[in-house]
């Protein structure tokens, strides 16, 4: 049956078609329910209270004043926690609260939580409770770490993983060699749907009930479960509405505090960050500081490349092991590369702390690596096109980890497509000043600016690393005419639902797809993390549609005397491939009770050694951007005019989906080049509001031409990569190329700020 | 916590003066976000979005001015017959936030936040506004330059209240140019405005973002007059305009922040300077 996807052309709502979103028009008419919207008879709200230290031993925890105000029902603080003191999603090392005699190793840390009966009443609540600390001098330099003269801020150390590469004849010296120092700054996801959680207590006090914006419900459920001491099957978590995740929503931030309210309080409580708050929940992009030196021959063709690769991960651990992973092991990027020496570092310290953000590392390596081949083809003296297909990678090549690229890797293909893409006209001596850089600041004329055109070209390992089974789970029902599809799998904005519509649609031959609640009564998922949702679940989700097309065809060949072996779908029929006969689906599933559950799995990895030698990841995928920027010199401002881009998709399931997630990106990837920082002095954060935090608004928004590269991927069950990464990943360095280009300095740090161009 | 709501502007005389701890509130755009995101608890408020009168503005032909009520909204400003008689004002107005801040934000706010970074307080101080306050006291006209004082200070009194700005219709050239670090809905890092009265010979500029109050950059403006001619029909000379932004930015009094450095802010309100001022011979 492996062609009964490829068979059904393009009837609407199937695979190929920009079917639409189940969830778009209450999204865009302001129906949708989102986790900040949710609402149960008789809840409380609750409120975290934070450090305003980054390192502070607690000496005293008094919450009298807060109980002793009217409508306050509820305080706990880490004496409270009845299970695991700590969760963390691979080393259990954040505490629920900081507990007194301990310290609160960031700015934010919570200590406390209340539920009452206002929020308001909960902010007077948190204000009434009295912590004294001993403050600290707070750890920040990540290097201060590596040499071993900071202070150890925890009793775990301040080294989350050290990992080198080794691989071929390190001895070789290439006859051109550039190098560079570059950094990345702390970015954040800044999704507009802010962290909430609705958690209803069961009467009999053993259980709860869970509603919440997250990446990945079971995970959620088990770190919740540790922490209340309850078991797993005592939760159900449900998908609350989520209103964006790019990473954020991977860790526990509220969960926990939000069902231990409500356990101790019998009473349903919601807990719903502000924006302030949120940047102190949640986690960010890791900053990193890399140093990389690529060894050439002197035609351009890459010998070795050195690299050393420091990422601060903040106080707790989070994803800072794999994050840093997936930093060294795109070292090499999208380019044929025999000798490598890779060190790579992840770092304690008492910095906001890092985890995961759309790209997971690969953002830092790929801002280093395709600043480094920006100099490299000045210094062979060839164009940044053609230092790139010279060294682009292919299909067989061997890695740096020693992993054999077994992905499709249209490489060249995405740089020759997009080299194609015609450039923008250029900027006419008339233009609206608010289209030119300032825009309606009206800072400069047309005579003021400066063009650039700059590359980015990346590689990005798709699911989860390193030995891990991140499988996913779908069920698949037809019932009394009604077909039915359940999964886990967190729809975070991305169209998980509408996919799995398509995939059904196109499976079975029918038009309506009913979706059952996303929650935690079917297996696990995994996260919507790594460009995997429509690999994973969507493999699941094919795979339960087709073990219930097996049991539909073997009903209706008996039913109807059809020939078992030659029944296919055909749009929304069966038919008899030998004799031609027909039945409409919609018929056939009349009467009929059909249940199967499937897990989909993808080939298993494996750990790397202390060489960093080892299949550690699944698959990989490619992009090529070209940006094109204009430059106000002066003062330092920048206009993105024009982004081409063309992507290694595998297979457009769904072209208008596509094209949002190739945009989007872009944007993301648009705001680290540019203006988007968290910035931290001392341990605290600056800047925790969309007033100072900047994100690119339509103005600051380039026009995206986009090319897909449909080379149907043999691995991927719908033949289709993931592309959600992909996009925002090297539009950052080809971002700061064209900068560089247009007024000819190194600027080795994003986000460029005005005064890194003009000063 | 009550909010009283004057119809007319006797009335606002009225409360104020009864209630001198009352929060004045016609937008909302920089004290609410004080109220939801600072924890300010107003004990009392009045609304100014009854009051007809404060968002009204009218055009004295004979005086060549105009004056324009404290709770006109800068969406008002953008277009139209305000935007063609105070063309900077325009252009500040477009900068200011979102389409929704600005239909709800007034100039009335920008005066009374007092914020160095208030984006149409330049245009006043280089257009020598004069602002119409009225308190128990009766009325009063004070000039812009008497008005702001310090960071989120202004000369108000007890129960006192901006009416209206007057501002002269200019014959020349005038206009604003605001530096951000995002190409729209930013706060600015540094502003200035530049009038160029070219019946007078003269030139005037005030710098927002550079220092405590806005900057009227008076040493600059009185070297460009022994300078350069101003008058209509006068050429430029490119080095004049150079040394003016190196004199204009010497008269800034920025620090750093988190939004940018003072070295930066210095730098581009020179660029700004040099850059209207060549915009104004254009």
């Amino acid at each position: 049956m492996s062609s009964t996807v490829a068979a059904t052309g393009t009837r609407h709502g199937t695979l190929g078609t920009s079917a639409s979103r189940p969830d778009g028009v209450a999204k865009v008419q302001g129906g949708f329910a989102f986790s900040s919207d949710m609402w149960a008879d008789n809840m409380l709200w609750g409120a975290t209270l934070r450090s305003p230290h980054p390192y502070a031993r607690i000496i005293s925890i008094d919450v009298s004043g807060a109980y002793a105000i009217d409508g306050v029902t509820t305080v706990i603080t880490a004496s409270d926690v009845p299970g695991k003191l700590t969760y963390g999603l691979i080393v259990q090392d954040q505490p629920v609260f900081a507990a007194i005699g301990d310290t609160v190793r960031y700015s934010g840390e919570p200590i406390a939580a209340v539920a009452a009966d206002h929020p308001e009443t909960c902010q007077r609540a948190l204000a009434a409770i009295k912590v004294t600390y001993e403050v600290l001098t707070p750890v920040t330099n990540p290097e201060d770490c590596i040499s071993g003269i900071a202070e150890q801020i925890h009793p775990d150390g301040n080294i989350f993983r050290h990992q080198r590469i080794i691989s071929g004849d390190t001895s070789i010296v290439g006859a051109i060699q550039v190098e560079g120092t570059y950094e990345i700054g702390m970015q954040d996801q800044a999704f507009l749907g802010l962290e909430s959680a609705l958690a209803v207590p069961d009467s009999g006090g053993v259980g709860l009930e869970m509603y919440v914006a997250t990446q990945w419900l079971h995970e959620d459920r088990k770190q919740i479960a540790d922490c209340l001491n309850i078991p797993e099957e005592n939760i159900r978590l449900v998908l609350g509405g989520v209103g964006g995740a790019f990473g954020a929503r991977e860790d526990i931030s509220l969960q926990v505090h939000t069902a231990l309210l409500a356990m101790k309080s019998g009473r349903p409580v919601r807990i719903s960050y502000g924006r302030e708050e949120s940047f102190y929940g949640h986690v960010h992009r890791h900053p990193a500081k890399i140093w990389m030196k690529h060894h050439a021959d002197t035609n351009g063709k890459i010998v070795k490349i050195e690299a050393r690769m420091v990422f601060d991960g903040g106080a707790y651990c989070s994803t800072s092991p794999a994050v840093l992973v997936n930093g060294i092991t795109h070292t090499q990027g999208p380019y044929k590369c025999d000798n490598a020496i890779v060190d790579g570092w992840a770092i304690r310290t008492n910095n906001p702390p890092c985890g995961a953000m759309r790209g997971f590392g690969v953002v830092q390596a790929c801002f280093a690596h395709e600043s480094q081949m920006e100099k490299l083809a000045a210094a062979v003296g060839i164009s940044p096109v053609d230092i790139r297909l010279l060294n682009a990678m292919e299909t067989g090549d061997r890695m740096i980890t020693g992993q054999i690229m077994d992905s499709v890797a249209p490489v060249a293909q995405c740089i020759r497509e997009t080299d194609a893409i015609p450039m923008p006209p250029p900027m006419s001596s008339t233009a609206d000043l608010r289209t030119i850089p300032g825009g309606t600041g009206l800072t400069a004329q047309p005579s003021n600016i400066k063009r650039g055109v700059g590359w980015g070209v990346s590689i990005k390992n798709l699911m989860y690393s390193e030995g891990f089974d991140d499988y996913s789970t779908a069920r698949c029902r037809i019932s009394d005419g009604v077909v039915s599809i359940k999964f886990a799998t967190s729809e975070v904005g991305q169209g998980f639902t509408m996919l799995a519509q398509q995939i059904a649609r196109t499976v079975l031959g029918v038009d309506d797809v009913f979706l059952d609640t996303i929650d935690t009564q079917v297996g696990s998922a995994g996260s919507t993390s790594a460009s995997r949702q429509t690999w994973m679940s969507g493999g699941a989700v094919q795979a339960a549609c087709r073990a219930a097309l097996e049991q539909l065809f073997d009903h209706i060949a008996t039913k109807n005397s059809m020939n078992r072996s030659e029944l296919e779908i055909d749009r929304t029929d069966i038919v008899d491939r030998l004799t031609g006969q027909r039945v409409a689906v919609l018929a056939a599933i009349q009467g009929v009770d059909i249940d199967c559950t499937e897990e989909y799995h993808h080939p298993a990895t494996e750990d790397m050694d202390e060489n960093g030698q080892g299949n550690c990841h699944v698959a990989y995928a490619f992009v090529a951007h070209r940006a094109v920027v204009d430059v106000d010199p002066e003062l330092g401002l920048v206009k993105v005019v024009q982004i081409a881009t063309a992507q290694d998709v595998g297979r457009v399931l769904n072209p208008l989906s596509a094209m949002g997630q190739v945009e989007g990106g872009i944007a993301q990837g648009l705001g680290l080049a540019v203006m988007e920082e968290i910035i931290v002095k001392d341990g605290k954060v600056s800047n925790p509001s969309f007033t100072d935090y900047l994100l690119p608004t339509f103005l600051d928004a380039p026009v995206v031409e986009m090319v897909f590269i449909e080379e149907h991927e043999p691995k991927s069950p719908l033949g289709a990569k993931g592309i959600g990464e992909p996009p925002c990943i090297s539009v950052t360095p080809a971002i700061a190329n064209a900068i560089r280009q247009a007024i000819g300095k190194e600027l080795p740090r994003v986000p460029i700020r005005p005064y890194d161009i003009c000063l | 916590m009550p909010v009283l709501i004057p119809r007319s502007v006797d009335e606002l005389v009225e409360v104020f003066q009864e209630h001198p701890a009352a929060k004045l509130l016609a937008g909302g755009t920089d004290y609410m976000v004080e109220v939801n995101l600072h924890g300010r608890k107003p004990e009392i408020m009045i609304s100014l979005r009854q009051v007809k009168e404060l968002s009204e503005w009218s055009m004295r032909a004979s005086q060549s001015r105009i004056t324009i009520g404290a709770g006109v909204p800068y969406a008002d400003m953008e277009h139209g017959e305000i935007a063609r008689l105070v063309p900077a004002l325009a252009q500040a107005a477009r900068t200011v936030g979102s389409p929704q801040i600005r239909a709800a934000g007034t100039l009335g706010g920008n005066l009374g936040t007092c914020s160095p970074a208030g984006d149409s307080l330049p245009v006043l101080a280089a257009l020598d506004a004069t602002i119409h306050v009225i308190g128990p006291e009766g009325t009063r006209d004070i000039e812009f330059a008497d008005f702001m004082v310090g960071v989120k200070r202004n000369s108000l009194q007890p129960s006192e209240f901006v009416h209206s700005v007057s501002l002269p219709i200019i014959a020349g050239w005038q206009g604003y140019a605001k530096v951000g670090t995002r190409n729209a809905m930013v706060i600015s890092t540094a502003s200035a405005c530049l009038v160029r009265d070219s019946d007078e010979g003269i030139v005037t500029i005030a710098l927002g973002s550079v220092g405590p109050t806005i900057i009227r950059a008076h040493s600059a403006e009185a070297w460009l007059m022994k300078s350069a001619s101003l008058r209509a029909g006068a050429t430029l000379d490119p080095s004049v305009a150079e040394e003016f932004g190196r004199q204009v930015a010497l008269e800034s009094r920025p620090i750093d922040d988190h939004r940018s450095t003072a070295e930066y802010r210095r730098h581009a309100v020179g660029v700004l300077a040099q850059r209207l001022l060549t915009r104004s011979f254009s």
